[in-house]
């Protein structure tokens, strides 16, 4: 099962021909992923790595390929015409990987995907993987700029607002001998497609994820609303683990939107809430994986 | 981004959000000459700093406040000749203070009531909210706190702007009527229109008046832009006063590393902004101090990483440093050739350890060892901060 993609997914690149885009496009192929179109106005016709064609628009790769899931790697000042081109195709899973959109855009994008069909995953965001069966997870689905090798198949899922947090949390797991359902990054910006609670909630409807791996950081109420929502009505055993416990107020760490705002959004309020609603916190990310295993009892 | 007060009140002046007239100087004979336009009405100095606080801060040289009533020409150029070019400390400046290069003149404007009014990006509903109250001149914080029934808020709709009736309910809870909440509502439209046209994150108006002679003005203002959207903003990028920031901050954004100084004696150098947090963290949980928030990205290059280490060995307080990488497509072996390139060139006075995983982890791993340098490698983040701690204490 696992939630969002599986080895079935037919995904589209948008983007395809820039540097970034053509990288981890190559990457998810090696990995397995049915990489079934790529999309660069004005390269339409021509194939990517000699196999996967090309399209002007994301439309004609649909109708073409009946793709389903977008992969976006356009640079910041296109990127919200990218996402509004995807879900005006009909693609079902639009996952945004740029980083640095404006927000005023994606103020406009949200609102405008209000009534659409499509989910967005990110910006900003490392994107998606369900793990394959084959070696080094091989075969499974990619979509994004993660690590493909460190992943192993099995029943933990993770999601978080940070790409490298993710791949500590996936290697510790994989480490310990604990493969993920799926992996979702949802991304660092103050306004994203898809939160916390929204990933929580398939992982919880997901008969083969066992057990979850929370990550955030300061700014906003995303995980605060999730650990909530999770004290009623999730079944599985959580870990936690917030960063920037150390970050001045005011100051935007990195990601757009990690910055403390008030008195609720610190990493210390976080870590206390997610406590307060029975999810084991991380005290480190050096044992987040340690942390689960305990809660899980294994 | 931050800017000065005589350049928010000129997006004021372009938008036609009414302030009171100013006029900005940088010597005190130009002081002397910007009182002179002004015909007989009362007139204030202010050193312009991006620091609150000023009416109540003082000079290094002695001079006391950095906002003053002036009555004259003359008194505006002996004013100015005590602000200029000295350093004014406030609440928010820390001890260190800062520089105040210009100072405006502007009119002084009789208060008949303050008003609070702002307009920010709210994450929840992810539209921009109007926050609005009639307690202005004070924190907002402290309204917020001691009376929460008198701030008010109304939510636009990002697609359809501000709406007419959204001004009509904001009068009436603000009590306005008549002319006053005819100009309001003006002011209001423009300054919405200012926060979208400009990409801004933010925009606070501490006090909003009305004026005796039926005047509605904005006295006060603080911008914050959206760093994503400065590149369709030249005229913003523009009004950027490097003076006023970290020089260690500067030198990072020359290379498009994410830099931000800190207090703390332990540098730390990371890739992806999550884990350089995560990293500062875990320094702190065994008992060091971080000096920075740094991180090089996803895709840095030999001289981003380079100029990096450079910029950490070039904050005297430092003394040590953490290297912390999960090069999940990052070859980590570039990152170790950044890290010995730079310390053939700058030395290495203070301990260093490394932690490196991930791609091509062996030749980064052997790239250190064979460069002949004393570098301490840890197997993880948390051997990796508990030797650093170690090392500097």
């Amino acid at each position: 099962m696992a939630i969002l993609v599986d080895s079935s997914t037919k995904l589209l690149v948008q983007g395809i021909t820039g540097s970034f885009g053509a990288r981890h496009a190559s990457l998810s192929l090696a990995y397995g992923t049915q990489l079934v179109a790529g999309v660069t106005p004005g390269k339409g016709g021509k194939l990517f790595e000699e196999k996967v064609p090309i399209f002007d628009t994301v439309s004609q790769a649909v109708q073409e390929t009946g793709a389903t899931a977008s992969a976006i790697f356009v640079p910041p000042a296109f990127a919200a015409d990218a996402i509004l081109e995807a879900a005006d195709a009909g693609v079902a899973l639009i996952v945004c990987i740029t980083e640095g959109i404006p927000v005023m855009d994606m103020m406009r994008v949200k609102a405008a995907l209000q009534n659409s069909s499509s989910r967005l995953i990110g910006p900003n965001c490392p994107g998606i993987v369900t793990p394959g069966l084959g070696e080094k997870s091989h075969g499974g689905c990619r979509i994004g700029i993660a690590p493909g090798y460190i992943h192993r198949r099995g029943n933990v899922g993770v999601v978080s607002r940070s790409g490298t947090l993710t791949y500590e949390a996936v290697f510790q797991l994989t480490q310990l001998g604990y493969g993920q359902s799926t992996c979702v990054g949802i991304g660092g910006d103050p306004i994203n497609g898809t939160n916390h609670l929204e990933v929580l909630e398939m992982f919880n409807q997901d008969p083969e994820t066992e057990a979850i791996i929370m990550i955030g950081e300061i700014g906003g109420n995303a995980e605060v609303e999730a650990a909530r929502w999770a004290k009623d009505h999730c079944k599985k055993p959580i870990a936690g683990f917030i960063a920037g416990a150390t970050a001045p107020p005011g100051r935007r760490m990195g990601h757009a939107g990690a910055i403390v705002g008030g008195e609720e959004d610190t990493a210390q309020a976080k870590k206390r809430i997610l406590a307060e609603c029975g999810i084991a916190v991380a005290e480190t990310p050096s044992v987040m994986a340690k942390t689960l295993l305990e809660a899980w009892g294994k | 981004m931050n800017i000065h007060e005589y350049q928010a009140k000129e997006l004021f002046d372009l938008y036609q959000v009414p302030s009171p007239v100013g006029k900005v100087a940088s010597t005190p004979q130009e002081a002397a000459e910007a009182a002179r336009q002004f015909s007989g009405s009362k007139l204030v100095i202010k050193a312009q700093v991006h620091a609150g606080g000023r009416g109540k801060g003082h000079f290094t040289n002695g001079f006391k406040g950095g906002v003053h009533l002036i009555e004259s020409p003359e008194q505006a150029e002996e004013f100015a000749g005590k602000m200029l070019n000295q350093t004014l400390v406030t609440i928010q400046t820390g001890e260190a203070g800062k520089l105040v290069s210009k100072v405006m003149i502007a009119e002084a404007v009789d208060i008949t009531h303050e008003y609070y009014l702002a307009i920010l990006m709210d994450r929840a509903t992810c539209r921009p909210v109007i926050v609005a109250s009639t307690e202005g001149g004070m924190s907002i914080e402290d309204v917020a706190h001691n009376t929460p029934e008198k701030i008010i808020r109304q939510f636009v709709h990002p697609l359809l702007g501000l709406q007419p009736y959204e001004v009509r309910k904001l009068c009436a809870a603000l009590g306005m009527t008549g002319d006053v909440a005819k100009q309001f509502g003006k002011l209001l439209g423009n300054l919405y229109r200012l926060f979208v046209s400009c990409d801004c994150a933010m925009v606070e108006i501490n006090p909003l008046v009305t004026t005796p002679d039926g005047r509605v003005l904005a006295l006060d203002a603080k911008f914050g832009f959206d760093d994503n959207a400065l590149y369709r903003h030249p005229e913003i990028v523009a009004m950027r006063d490097k003076s006023e920031e970290d020089p260690r901050e500067v030198a990072a954004s020359e290379y498009d590393l994410n830099y931000i100084g800190l207090d703390g004696n332990i540098a730390c150098l990371v890739n992806g902004a999550g884990l350089a947090m995560a990293t500062m963290d875990i320094i702190k949980t065994y008992g060091g101090e971080p000096a920075n928030f740094l991180d090089v990205g996803g895709g840095a290059s030999k001289e981003q990483v380079s100029a990096a280490f450079k910029i950490i060995l070039g904050d005297p307080n430092v003394k040590g440093i953490l290297i912390n990488i999960f090069g999940g497509i990052m070859d980590c072996n570039v990152i170790a050739e950044g890290v010995v390139s730079a310390v053939k060139e700058t030395g290495l006075p203070i301990p260093l350890v490394v932690r490196l995983e991930g791609n091509n982890v062996e030749m980064g791993k052997a790239t250190l060892s064979s460069s002949g340098l004393q570098i301490v490698t840890a197997d993880d983040m948390a051997d990796g901060a508990k030797k650093i701690v170690a090392a500097v204490s």
